[in-house]
């Protein structure tokens, strides 16, 4: 059964303000922390919860503490990744809106265990009512004693502040957010130095997803071995999954990392199927960024076994038949969807969104969109589809960030499995432009359940 | 006191061995052995702070990657910003991945660069053209429209033509380095991204007239010289002149009797080694303002050495490039005591292809 | 932190006040980092940044104004060229799309009778399109300043036109 560590509370009403959250069992991990725990034990309880990255990359969080550089007299900073900008993710805003405490908690004993005294929450410019609902719980926890100088005299100091981004998905990117924070362009920093050594004004900095902090109250309260003990193999604990696309329930789910993806789909609590009267075409299971695969291959792993949603069972295959999990943005199509728009669609997005910096990602989205947009309106041609390839290996991994990885995957992925789709809007302009017209050649692959 | 030296890492580099420095980059290390294993460089400069990292084209891939830990490196690494580690190996050319990664990099580069060089002032001592001419693709697969942007003047010196532009950023880091205040920079971003002043604006500052200078394309051109003359028809002459503002030392360009136009002074690199003033640059174009030193050493790159870009010549494998860098002296000022090159096995010398 | 200043626009003493807290806010010789928030509060005050604004933001954290350019022409949220009253930030990435968000796009640029990027000949609407808002799962949506209007239909779109042109 579903273990609810990050959103057991959500439904009480008034848990956005401090006594309601404070009544429900809130800041008492800051209690156990500040009182009777030392920093270096608190980085040893998320070690040892195994709770990785929640922002897409995956990487374990208690590691990542325990690379921090510790120079003396410079200070140390936390700074919350809260720029959820990559399309089909919308967990943190959900939880930041519903719970700003919950988030208030984690910076707090995650700045205690870095020994940072002023933490960031980077959120998007976009959420700004959402910054408003951070700044007063900021206010009401200051009030409280939780913030400000010697909390619940503990000798410890902490400062939140909240800063707003401008209107960039780069700044997800934690080099880019670093620099934006400094106030300057988002473009991201080449590496070495990471940010663990020389990040925020040049001082070590610990980036972590919104997700990722609002764990660690629980992990403090009832130990890393709890924890660690939900899940599967090297993935522990719940995961936030933001559902959108043809399903009948749209909307943010904490599943236990380990449900399968049929289940998560089709069972009633959590997607609840796909919407009535249609069937499964495919599904972008981490966030636009990801792999997209047909119904088939999202359900079974190439082995037939059943894909699960961890980290491991959905990348199962690389990327010949498998995916990630990524930042949990599940998108789902069915039989309705062209895939051929949607993979221009997310061109476009990267297109928009490169920060122009290096050469490969710069005119490599652009082109690639401006190929995918001709397809799309007909007037595609026979070489297009290998050129589309090549141009996308041409920028993966020869890129400064991430970013130029993220733009090509999305195209090499359709093509490879949906390339059939491709050729038809190739073969058949006139037909594959009528209006609302989509692919319904050969739907083998697509899963023959109608619900 | 005694000398202490630091201990030197030994970096291998297309099969050639060379010492370096700790914290020497791979670029570094391969410029040291010479020009013809040294990676192309579009967007680092070495006198500018923070430069590098942004093109792409000196891409290297890393197969083992020191001595400790002999792995392969997973990704090309931009060499200009990656320090090299003791016992590394680096293949410059003689992977096949790599010259595949520069062509995709060239072919992103042009496919908004207008391919027009006989028009443009900067051809002969083009960056770009260098690059394309050795890394790139007969053909383009590009077939869309191309970003254009009309000619725009930065003041009464310079001007930009914001088309030609790769984004190197190094304009903006000598605006933010050599001059007291930028109004430069860049504006929007994405293939959106220009260069530009936002409100029309004069670079007005004495030494902004080395953006001219640094511009790897004909980006940024000095508006007293444009289409004067095609480089190849001059002739360049190192000299000085007692200057209360720069170093005072140029390089004079020569047509017939008349300097046509005054440049900072550039190593083998295409780097300048003394940011000039724009007095000197622009000003000061009499022959008797000027003590002349001598005629300017010409780097192989530019387009005054014999015979560049002739199509009827087959370009040189790899292996016969090597092979002429083992019997030519291929950079006078470099300390041979630290090159010992490797027995190589045959195949590296046939062609790359 | 200069509060006497010869440009045309400057923040209101309540803004000012504001600003001078968002600077403090910053380690000690960081307060360029108040950059995007000082850009967002003019935005607020003036609807959009104009340049003389911009300049005033420099110089009230001593900074040159082509890095106030460069910044706000980086982030999508900052409006450097004039809008109308009431800025429309539709989503038109993937998720949304499929709950429908290109039908009711063409009905929300129907309606107002202008292409995205474009303001109504009364100064009322500007229509912007911009990428996904994290608020996929409750596609179609759009913005207009901090609101969120999200599960839109043709005639909730016609519902907030009506209520915002009051
Ligand atoms: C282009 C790009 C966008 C990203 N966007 C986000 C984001 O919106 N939110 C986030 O938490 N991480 C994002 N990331 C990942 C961050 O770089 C970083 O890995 C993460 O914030 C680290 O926190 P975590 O370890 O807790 O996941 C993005 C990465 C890239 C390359
Ligand atoms: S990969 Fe794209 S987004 Fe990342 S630094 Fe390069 S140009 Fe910018
Ligand atoms: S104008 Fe020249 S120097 Fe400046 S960024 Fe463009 S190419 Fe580089
Ligand atoms: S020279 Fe190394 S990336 Fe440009
Ligand atoms: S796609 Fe519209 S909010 Fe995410």
């Amino acid at each position: 059964m579903a273990t609810k560590i990050l959103t057991e509370h959500v439904a009480v009403p008034g848990i956005e303000t401090f006594d309601v959250y404070r009544k429900q069992g809130g800041y008492t991990a800051v209690e156990k922390a500040l009182k009777t725990l030392s920093p270096e034990a608190v980085v040893e309880e998320v070690k040892k919860a195994g709770v990785r990255g929640r922002g897409g990359a995956g990487f374990p969080m208690g590691m990542k503490w325990s690379f921090l550089a510790k120079p003396e007299g410079v200070p140390r900073y936390l700074v919350c990744n809260a720029d959820e900008s990559e399309p089909g993710t919308f967990k943190d805003h959900y939880l930041m809106k519903n719970l700003p405490h919950l988030l208030i908690e984690g910076m707090i004993v995650s700045s205690f265990a870095l020994g940072a005294n002023k933490s960031f929450i980077y959120v998007r410019g976009e959420l700004m009512y959402v910054i408003h609902i951070l700044e007063k719980a900021i206010a009401e926890a200051k009030a409280a004693g939780f913030l400000g100088k010697n909390i619940l005299g503990s000798g410890y100091d902490l400062e939140l502040v909240v800063q707003p981004g401008g209107g960039a998905y780069i700044c997800g990117e934690e080099t880019a957010l670093l620099e934006s924070l400094e106030g300057k362009r988002g473009n991201p920093r080449n590496k070495p130095p990471f940010p663990a050594v020389k990040g925020l004004y040049q001082s070590p900095t610990v980036v972590n997803n919104v997700e990722s902090i609002a764990t660690t109250p629980w992990i403090i309260n009832n130990g890393g071995d709890a924890y660690a003990a939900i899940g599967i193999g090297r993935s522990t604990g719940t995961k936030l999954i933001s559902a959108s696309g043809h399903i009948r329930k749209p909307g943010v789910y904490e599943i236990d990392l380990g449900v399968s993806v049929e289940d998560f789909i089709y069972a009633d609590e959590w997607c609840g199927g796909i919407r009535p009267g249609h069937k499964l075409k495919a599904v972008v299971a981490g966030g636009s960024s990801v792999p997209i695969l047909p119904a088939d291959k999202i359900l079974t792993t190439a082995a037939g076994e059943k894909r699960l949603m961890t980290y491991e069972s959905l990348s199962d295959g690389g990327f010949q038949t498998g995916t990630m999990l990524g930042s949990g943005g599940f998108i789902v199509f069915d039989e309705t969807a062209c895939i051929v728009r949607n993979t221009w669609n997310f061109a476009r997005f990267y297109h928009h969104e490169s920060c122009g910096q290096c050469s490969p990602c710069r005119e490599g989205t652009g082109w690639m969109e401006k190929v995918l947009h001709r397809i799309e309106y007909g007037h595609g041609h026979q070489q297009d589809l290998d050129l589309l390839v090549d141009v996308a290996k041409k920028i993966e991994g020869n890129t400064i960030c991430p970013l130029g990885d993220a733009a090509a995957w999305p195209v090499a992925s359709a093509i490879r499995h949906f390339r059939d789709e491709f050729q038809w809007h190739i073969d058949r302009p006139h037909e594959a432009t009528q209006p609302g017209a989509v692919y319904k050649g050969d739907m083998a692959a697509s899963a023959d359940r109608l619900v | 006191m005694e000398d202490i030296k630091p201990q030197l890492f030994k970096v291998t580099v297309d099969g050639i061995e060379v010492e370096v420095e700790p914290g020497t980059t791979i670029l570094q290390a391969a410029r040291k052995i010479g020009p013809d294993v040294a990676p192309p460089a579009m967007c680092y400069y070495q006198p500018l702070k923070g430069s590098g990292g942004k093109c792409r084209a000196c891409l290297v891939r890393v197969a083992a990657g020191s001595a400790k830990d002999p792995r392969p490196m997973p990704k090309l690494v931009a060499s200009c910003i990656t320090p090299v580690q003791d016992g590394m190996v680096v293949e410059n050319e003689s992977s096949p991945q790599v010259l595949e990664a520069r062509k995709g990099v060239v072919e992103f580069l042009l496919i908004n660069h207008p391919l027009d060089c006989p028009v443009c002032d900067q051809a002969g001592e083009c960056d770009l053209q260098n690059f394309a001419f050795d890394h790139g693709a007969a053909q383009t697969r590009y077939e869309e429209d191309r970003r254009t942007f009309e000619k725009q003047d930065l003041g009464p010196y310079v001007q930009l033509h914001m088309t030609r532009c790769i984004l190197c950023y190094r304009c903006v880091y000598t605006a933010d380095q050599i001059t007291n205040k930028r109004v430069h920079g860049v504006l929007g971003r994405g293939d959106a991204a220009e260069i530009g002043t936002y409100i029309e604006q004069a670079i007005d500052n004495d030494f902004s007239g080395n953006v001219i200078d640094v511009c790897p394309v004909g980006a940024l051109t000095d508006k007293t010289y444009r289409f004067k003359n095609r480089v190849w028809f001059t002739k360049p002459v190192d000299a000085h002149r007692d200057c209360p503002t720069c170093s005072g030392k140029v390089t004079l360009w020569y047509r017939g009797e008349e300097v046509i136009r005054v440049t900072a002074r550039k190593n083998e690199w295409n780097e300048v080694t003394e940011f000039i003033c724009n007095t000197c640059r622009f000003e000061t174009k009499k022959t008797s303002d000027w003590t002349i030193d001598g005629p300017t050493q010409v780097a192989r790159g530019s387009v005054i050495t014999a015979n560049k870009y002739r199509a009827d010549l087959e370009k040189p494998s790899f292996g016969q490039r090597l092979a002429a860098a083992q019997y030519k002296p291929i950079d006078d000022k470099r300390d041979t005591s630290q090159l010992s090159i490797q027995q190589l096995p045959p195949e590296r010398f046939a062609k790359a292809e | 932190m200069t509060t006497e200043t010869n440009n045309t626009i400057q923040f209101t003493p309540e803004r000012l006040a504001k600003a001078n807290e968002i600077i403090a806010r910053y380690p000690e010789g960081k307060q360029k980092s108040a950059l995007l928030p000082l850009l967002h509060l003019l935005q607020e005050q003036e609807g959009w940044t104009p340049a003389e604004g911009m300049d005033y933001v420099a110089e009230l954290l001593n900074i040159e104004p082509i890095e106030v350019y460069e910044v706000a022409t980086f982030y999508t949220m900052y409006h450097v060229k004039p809008v109308g009253k009431h800025v429309i930030e539709y989503c038109r990435t993937g998720p949304c799309c499929l709950m429908g968000g290109e039908e009711v796009f063409a009905h929300l640029k129907q309606r107002l009778g202008i292409e995205a990027g474009q303001t109504t000949v009364d100064g009322q609407f500007t229509i912007k399109e911009v990428e996904c808002l994290a608020a996929c799962g409750m596609g179609p949506v759009f913005q207009v300043r901090e609101k969120y209007h999200m599960h839109l239909t043709n005639e909730r779109v016609d519902e907030i036109i009506d209520e915002l042109s009051k």
